[in-house]
């Protein structure tokens, strides 16, 4: 097999925030090569809607310091307060950046950077909602995305679209280069590099009901854990409170933050009850428990399985100019105007806070006692440095992909010239075409299709919002059930041309490796914290689980380390709204 | 409700002879449910080769811009329930085909990186952000929403017709930057656009506007573009 080699001082693992951000300061030093499964511009970045946060006080009073306060209680005091810091008072020059790169952010009408609430962050440490998300109407991260992107064309950037990565090479604690199949024409390329950052997005595709892409399946940090690497906190996974019923479509928080609530089948605006200060524009984990349970307790529309997030009282303009794209999703999908009438909604997988951890650098840590692997980096979704801890805030994440994506950017230009190149080795390369060769050809009853809709619902069923010990026993068991039955899938796509089909089939490998990650996570937590709820151990446990999971594979199965968390300024309290 | 729907779609298999046929799948589908459910449901079940793009499924991506009962739009957006019960599905037109729905969009994205797609201001920045009035941002808001699905350039006639032609999408591309207060690449972008290949082969057809899943008036955006080449001295009808 003929095979396409290539060396690029720097390579980056997708093209969503993250990736672009880095690119824009890898360029400054050298080559840079960004891979990406879809076009750039169509990366999930491109979905986020509501916001990017930071302190710029453009509508009010507000205070880094607030913001800091706030992500560190969202995070449920697991978030590191070290790099929750950074992010925060980073946050003003980074926006300030992006705007000078070309967002074109809504405006007030002083023509500074509009502002709108959203959840969890307040004013003078939790007093009340505070106005602290930038955006673009409600197309926030596709304006950000589409400047990055543009700013790295300008630059020079290659970008390598639709090739999919399907090995990371990590030899001798280093990074060596990448391994990846053009989806085109099937062709295997090899590029060797002196740095590579990962920004490979996340894995929401796991469950069954999602806000997340299709392309969202996370096999990168799959490919890292099965090489020995640490995963950390993936217990944690969001849900946001307000997907489309029946299809997962995100309704942005900013929706509450224009003054949407929610309401049950009894008309009753319920997050009075659970979050009396700033009611509907709770943290996320909160509101999801929230609505569950109100349909749990029989208070769903019509006793039925969702309830109604309702804009009607918000005046039409404030939706027509602020909120024009998820009016539209509402006519499309559900046949409603959602200024005449209430949305449907019920919480929906929406983001990862766990993932590869790193330092504040994004360096990739390959263990609890600090060390690196030489060259490689992470930043976005992908990464856990931690600043979401055991939740994060709404408009944190696109905040979280440009501060770290440009910090790793910086790091990782910062070593290049002492960094050797990397190289991968024939036997490697040799190893992987074998495994993709015997994928292909495999003969078995099982469908890719059909274990991946199992899966789905077995995570969607056992592991989202509220989670039990015993339920989470018999999803690791379904998990290696389904591994097992992997083993069995044939493909009937044989071509080399855009083969989806194959390609579908890696993914789903590594989303079993994941799954299986997360459930485990999650069973071994004993305690409650953000986003991770066990209804047999409803409190949050201080004492023994302050700390962040680190999952590892080893001969005997996943095994777990522990890492402590950074609490700087703010002693852990009770978290209440 | 549930439905069967008939699903024709133009196969392109570059290995197999004959190269194109039409295959014909039935589908069940809800009412709530795309013609990218059914395109999923085709792959999963029935024909693991069929092949097609895909994302984010809901219409802000772009990847899954197919021409659907004779017009351009997103398999994502397009729900079968306002379809007939036949649903004739082919690749979006005039681009070359890779593999059956999927085509090479090379072309089409070429043609943006010839508008120069990106703000351009070499004067230093001021300490906060550049000041731009709502006035003035809503002069770009419409062209800021496009997605880049390639449904407008392939829906022009004037594109089919000559492949030089910038089409629709990479003269919003132009107006997105010509019209946003902070640019300062006037005179350049105006040169990008105003050539034999410019602005000024748009005839104002409007099928572009018709297929735009994003809503956008792109004729409108390039009449504009038209006015402001004259008013910058940009002649149209020469060389």
């Amino acid at each position: 097999m003929e095979i396409n080699k290539h060396y690029f001082d720097t390579i980056i693992i997708g093209s969503g925030l993250a990736g672009c951000r880095a690119a824009i300061e890898c360029i400054e030093n050298g080559t840079v090569g960004v891979l990406s499964k879809l076009y750039p511009t169509r990366s999930h970045s491109t979905a986020a809607q509501g916001g990017i946060g930071a302190a710029l006080g453009n509508e009010e009073e507000d205070s880094p310091e607030w913001h800091t306060y706030d992500t560190v209680k969202g995070s449920d005091f697991l978030g590191d307060q070290d790099a929750i810091e950074i992010m925060c008072y980073d946050a003003i020059p980074t926006i300030i950046e992006l705007e000078h790169m070309g967002v074109p952010f809504s405006r007030t009408v002083e023509g500074k950077i509009a502002q709108r609430r959203f959840g969890g962050h307040t004013r003078d440490f939790g007093k009340a909602p505070v106005r602290r998300a930038c955006y673009s109407a409600d197309r926030t991260g596709h304006a950000v995305l589409f400047a990055l992107y543009e700013q790295c064309q300008l630059r020079g950037v290659r970008f390598f679209q639709e090739f999919q990565v399907i090995d990371i090479v990590i030899e001798n604690q280093a990074i060596q280069g990448v391994i990846a199949i053009n989806i085109k024409d099937g062709s295997i390329h090899v590029f060797e590099a002196k740095i590579v950052i990962i920004a490979s997005g996340g894995y929401g595709k796991i469950f069954k009901v999602t806000s997340n892409a299709y392309a969202s399946t996370g096999e990168c940090l799959s490919m890292l854990f099965r090489q020995g690497l640490p995963l950390e906190d993936m217990e944690f996974f969001q849900f946001h409170p307000t997907g489309l019923y029946g299809l997962g479509i995100l309704i942005t928080e900013g929706a509450r933050g224009e003054g949407g609530i929610l309401i049950n089948g009894k008309g009753e605006r319920f997050m009075e009850r659970y979050a009396p200060t700033i009611k509907d524009l709770a943290p996320r984990d909160m509101v999801s428990r929230a609505i569950l349970s109100e349909i749990r307790e029989g208070r769903g529309i019509d006793g039925q399985d969702y309830v109604y997030l309702d804009l009607r009282h918000v005046d039409k303009k404030i939706l027509h100019e602020r909120l024009p794209e998820i009016t539209t999703f509402c006519k499309i999908y559900m046949g409603i105007d959602p200024s005449e009438a209430p949305i449907p909604v019920v919480p929906t997988a929406h983001y990862a806070m766990g993932g590869i951890p790193t330092d504040i650098d994004g360096r990739v840590l390959r263990d609890v006692d600090g060390s690196f692997v030489q060259g490689l980096f992470a930043a976005g979704e992908c990464a856990c440095v931690s600043v979401h801890g055991a939740n994060r805030l709404g408009c944190n994440s696109l905040l979280d992909t440009v501060v770290f994506g440009r910090r790793a950017g910086k790091a990782a230009s910062s070593i290049l010239k002492s960094s050797t190149k990397g190289k991968v080795k024939k036997e490697r390369l040799a190893l992987i075409i074998e495994c993709l060769e015997m994928l292909k050809n495999n003969k078995g009853k099982e469908t890719v299709a059909s274990i991946r809709k199992e899966l789905q619902q077995a995570m969607m069923d056992k592991c989202s919002v509220f989670r039990t010990e015993e339920e989470l026993k018999l999803l690791v068991d379904e998990i290696k059930t389904l591994k097992e039955r992997y083993k069995e899938i044939e493909i009937t796509d044989k071509s080399k041309t855009f083969n989806t089909d194959l390609l579908e089939a890696i993914e789903l490998g590594h989303m079993l490796t994941l799954a299986e990650v997360i459930a485990s996570s999650a069973l071994q937590r004993t305690e409650s914290r953000g986003a991770h709820y066990r209804e047999d151990y409803p409190k949050r446990d201080d004492e023994n689980w302050m700390k962040h999971t680190l999952a590892f594979q080893t001969e005997k199965g996943i095994t777990f380390k522990y890492k402590p968390v950074k609490i700087t300024r703010f002693k852990p309290e009770e978290r209440k709204y | 409700m549930i439905k069967y729907y008939t699903f024709k779609i133009k196969r392109y298999l570059p290995n197999e002879t004959p190269k194109t046929r039409w295959d014909e799948f039935r589908v069940k589908l809800n009412n709530m449910e795309r013609v990218l459910d059914g395109l999923i449901k085709i792959k999963e079940t029935m024909d693991g080769t069929l092949t097609f793009r895909k994302s984010c499924a809901h219409g802000v991506c772009g990847s899954c811009a197919m021409k659907i009962n004779g017009k351009n739009r997103l398999a994502c957006q397009t729900l079968v329930k306002d379809l007939p019960e036949i649903i004739e599905i082919e690749p979006l037109p005039s681009l070359p085909v890779i593999k059956d729905l999927v085509v090479d969009m090379t072309l089409f994205f070429q043609k943006n990186d010839k508008v120069l797609p990106y703000l351009i201001n070499e004067e230093p920045p001021p300490q906060r952000e550049r000041i731009q009035s709502p006035q003035d941002q809503h002069k770009i808001l419409e062209s800021i929403t496009c997605i880049m699905c390639g449904s407008c350039t392939t829906s022009c006639p004037v594109f089919w017709s000559d492949k030089e032609y910038l089409g629709p999408s990479a003269l919003l591309k132009a107006y997105r930057f010509l019209f946003d207060t902070r640019d300062k690449a006037t005179e350049q972008r105006l040169k990008a656009i105003t050539g034999q290949d410019g602005i000024w082969r748009c005839h104002s057809i409007f099928n572009c506007v018709e297929v735009c899943p994003k809503e956008i008036d792109i004729t409108k955006h390039i009449l504009k573009l038209k006015r402001l080449a004259i008013k910058k001295g940009f002649k149209g009808g020469q060389e």
